[in-house]
């Protein structure tokens, strides 16, 4: 390896480092409201495109039911937190079942399918995911239907929860920002996701990961060599599928509510994909890329689009196609262009410039 | 137990499979009139799933190309059908059968034509330059699906919109106490023309010796000297214009649509495919038959199961043939 890889790669690891330092300051650098929902957005998503990386990137598997784990995690913590009210028994209980819901459908589909053509999976898990969102919207007494469940959560994250109370029994601030259960509520949230994308780091840097490249790269060979494709295959699914969950839990309890637009809809899975792709597969530093750019965009770059097409009302065609309505379409297209012209995605193409300049 | 076996395979082996489905069905549900009124529902809507599912699954065998966007030209077959036919709509009121006829003839024709165009264009920009490389396949056709579901929204809006029916094809035949509507019979029909001038072509033509050929050993034939893209760019076209047509009828059919309606049908054709095998339309029309008849059964046998039977369905035939029912290449 040459000096200059590893300063494209130094590059790339320098800006995730500089993402976390953001995420880890985000409550006290942008007060408001609506930013703290963006950076805990960010944190989960982080979460679950890695997890989801681990999967297209590490073993080269496509699977269309990441986000029917994510909706596991999220909906067995929720409807444990409805049933059994706030706590945190209801906390690791839901999180739990929706877990080991989750392990066992990825065995039951691993197993199932794993062996036979990468595009069979594809479609098997496509199938699988429009299964799982019927049933959440059709049982409804336990899943809320389409319209979802909102619940509390332990008491420690709630606003009006007071970490640290000033002599007069006021919220205490430290730099202006008031400590109080949400802000307890996103620290939860971001420790959880750091410790889940520490763990898939070490994961591919292990001997484990090393296997799982080998498999991505040359199948017949890994298997020749004596690795068991199936075995490593279902194994890294499972796992996926575990975080998936545990960050779909880790969501629910931040919002409060869950529902099938949050948790279980085609468009999620949607979003991750492009996330992947955009960040760059294979590189899990490439998950972080992606899914800060993406939730930016999402929440910013849509309003912009809108006041843009406003401002430009009586140029010709310009309104249309900065209308907001649009916006998926734009990001098909790119997501193609991505595909064809950059399938390392941001990280994978800084890192291999720089070897290059 | 062996002469068992081999007495069924003799008589057709899997190929028995709805008629065994069919024959259970019978005597589940007891009131013969609403049988046959199901098994003729459950053969109309499989000849329309056979439609849309019998070019990806060519594609698939021929080019070993996997097209997630598949269903676009569904959905748009579907729309286009309803706008010409929404244009035509006094053709269609009107007591003559020929002017009927000629109204839903030109809206399936719009459809095809329009799949043709659509399935050249898809092919030459999209597929042409990831041939080979499946994962990038997935995700460039996965794209390609967003951006045209984003066009129908833009062009078609995402009100449903109603499409009418020719005069000729609404309400039902009366059989004894069997009710069988008309639009059904006609779907199973042109279904079945469908299916038997597809199958004359693939084994009775040199372009069916081709492509039956390329879908065996690719190499070997380009190896003999002949244009197997070309043929491939053909079979992707045709492919797209059977899906646009299949998604003119099931317009017909429902009589509303929505823009979801590609994402709906896109589960099911996948199932079909993967039940059927891919790569034969022997196996997709099999695959077709079976789902549309456990759907309409369950449908009315178990309505809370409806929605999970397909699912049912193709993870027992996977349990049991994991590459499908009849693959094309063993």
């Amino acid at each position: 390896m040459t000096q200059e890889t590893d300063r494209g790669a130094d590059f790339v690891k320098l800006v995730v480092l500089l993402i976390a330092a953001l995420l880890l300051f985000a409550p006290f650098l942008f007060q408001d409201i609506r930013s703290l929902e963006v950076a805990a957005r960010i944190c989960v998503f982080i979460v679950l495109v890695a997890s989801y990386d681990l999967l297209i990137g590490y073993t080269g598997i496509v699977s269309f039911a990441h986000t029917m784990f994510f909706g596991f995690g999220a909906y067995g913590a929720a409807i444990a937190l409805r049933q059994m009210g706030p706590g945190w028994d209801a906390v690791l209980l839901g999180t739990l079942a929706g877990a080991l819901v989750s392990l066992v459908m990825a065995i039951a589909i691993g197993l199932l399918s794993l062996r036979v053509k990468a595009i069979f999976f594809a479609m098997i898990t496509l199938a699988a995911a429009s299964v799982a969102m019927v049933l959440a919207s059709q049982l409804s007494q336990f899943t809320g239907g389409e319209d979802g469940i909102t619940y509390k959560t332990p008491d420690l994250f709630k606003t009006a929860t007071k970490l640290v109370v000033t002599e007069d029994g006021k919220v205490a601030r430290l730099f202006g920002v008031k400590l109080n259960g949400k802000l307890a509520a996103y620290y939860f949230v971001f420790a959880s996701s750091l410790v889940l994308f520490v763990f898939m780091i070490r994961l591919v840097g292990s001997p484990i990961g090393t296997i799982l490249k080998a498999i991505r790269e040359n199948e017949a060979r890994a298997e020749a060599i004596g690795y068991r494709v199936v075995a490593y295959r279902t194994f890294v699914f499972c796992v996926s599928a575990v975080i998936a969950s545990l960050a779909g839990s880790v969501y629910a309890i931040w919002l409060k509510y869950t529902g099938p637009d949050t948790a279980l809809s085609f468009s999620i899975m949607i979003d991750i994909l492009l996330m992947v792709v955009i960040g760059g597969m294979g590189t899990m530093y490439g998950a972080v890329i992606g899914a800060v750019l993406m939730v930016l965009a999402q929440y910013y770059l849509r309003d912009l689009m809108g006041t843009a097409a406003e401002a430009l009302a009586n140029v010709p065609l310009l309104p249309f196609i900065l209308n907001p309505d649009m916006w998926l379409f734009w990001l098909g297209v790119i997501f193609i262009l991505l595909v064809y012209f950059f399938p390392k995605g941001i990280a994978g193409s800084l890192a291999r410039k720089e070897t290059e300049a | 137990m062996d002469r068992f076996l081999t007495t069924i395979d003799r008589i057709g082996g899997v190929n028995l499979l709805p008629l065994a489905v069919a024959l259970v069905a019978f005597f589940l549900i007891g009131v013969p009139s609403s049988w046959v009124t199901l098994t003729v529902a459950g053969l109309a809507m499989g000849m329309m799933i056979f439609l849309m599912a019998s070019g990806l699954s060519l594609v698939f065998g021929l080019m070993d190309v996997l097209n997630f966007g598949h269903s676009a030209f569904v959905s748009f077959g579907a729309f286009v059908a309803a706008s010409v036919l929404g244009w035509l709509a006094g053709w269609l009121g009107a007591e003559s059968v020929v002017l009927n006829i000629a109204a839903i003839f030109l809206a399936f024709l719009a459809a095809i034509v329009f799949g043709l165009a659509a399935g050249w264009f898809f092919e030459a920009v999209i597929i042409k330059p990831v041939y080979h490389d499946h994962l990038r396949q997935i995700l460039i056709t996965v794209g390609a699906l967003i951006v045209a579901e984003q066009m129908i929204l833009a062009v078609w809006g995402g009100t449903p919109i109603n499409v009418p029916r020719p005069n000729f094809l609404t309400g039902a035949v009366l059989l004894g106490d069997v009710a069988i509507e008309k639009y059904r019979v006609f779907a199973f029909l042109l279904g079945l023309v469908v299916y038997l001038a597809l199958k004359f072509t693939l084994s009775r033509t040199r372009i069916g010796l081709l492509i039956r050929a390329g879908v065996e050993n690719r190499e070997m034939v380009e190896a003999l000297g002949f244009r197997i893209d070309r043929l491939f760019v053909a079979v992707f076209m045709l492919g797209s214009a059977l899906a646009a047509l299949g998604g003119a009828m099931w317009a017909g059919y429902e009589t509303l649509i929505t823009p979801a309606l590609g994402a709906e049908m896109m589960i099911v054709v996948f199932i079909v495919v993967i039940i059927g095998g891919l790569g034969s339309i022997e196996g997709t029309l099999l695959g077709a038959i079976m789902v549309g008849l456990v759907a309409n059964y369950v449908g009315f046998l178990a309505p809370k199961l409806a929605l999970a039977s397909n699912m049912i369905l193709m993870m027992a035939i996977l349990l049991w043939r994991p590459n499908g029912l009849r693959p094309a290449v063993k």
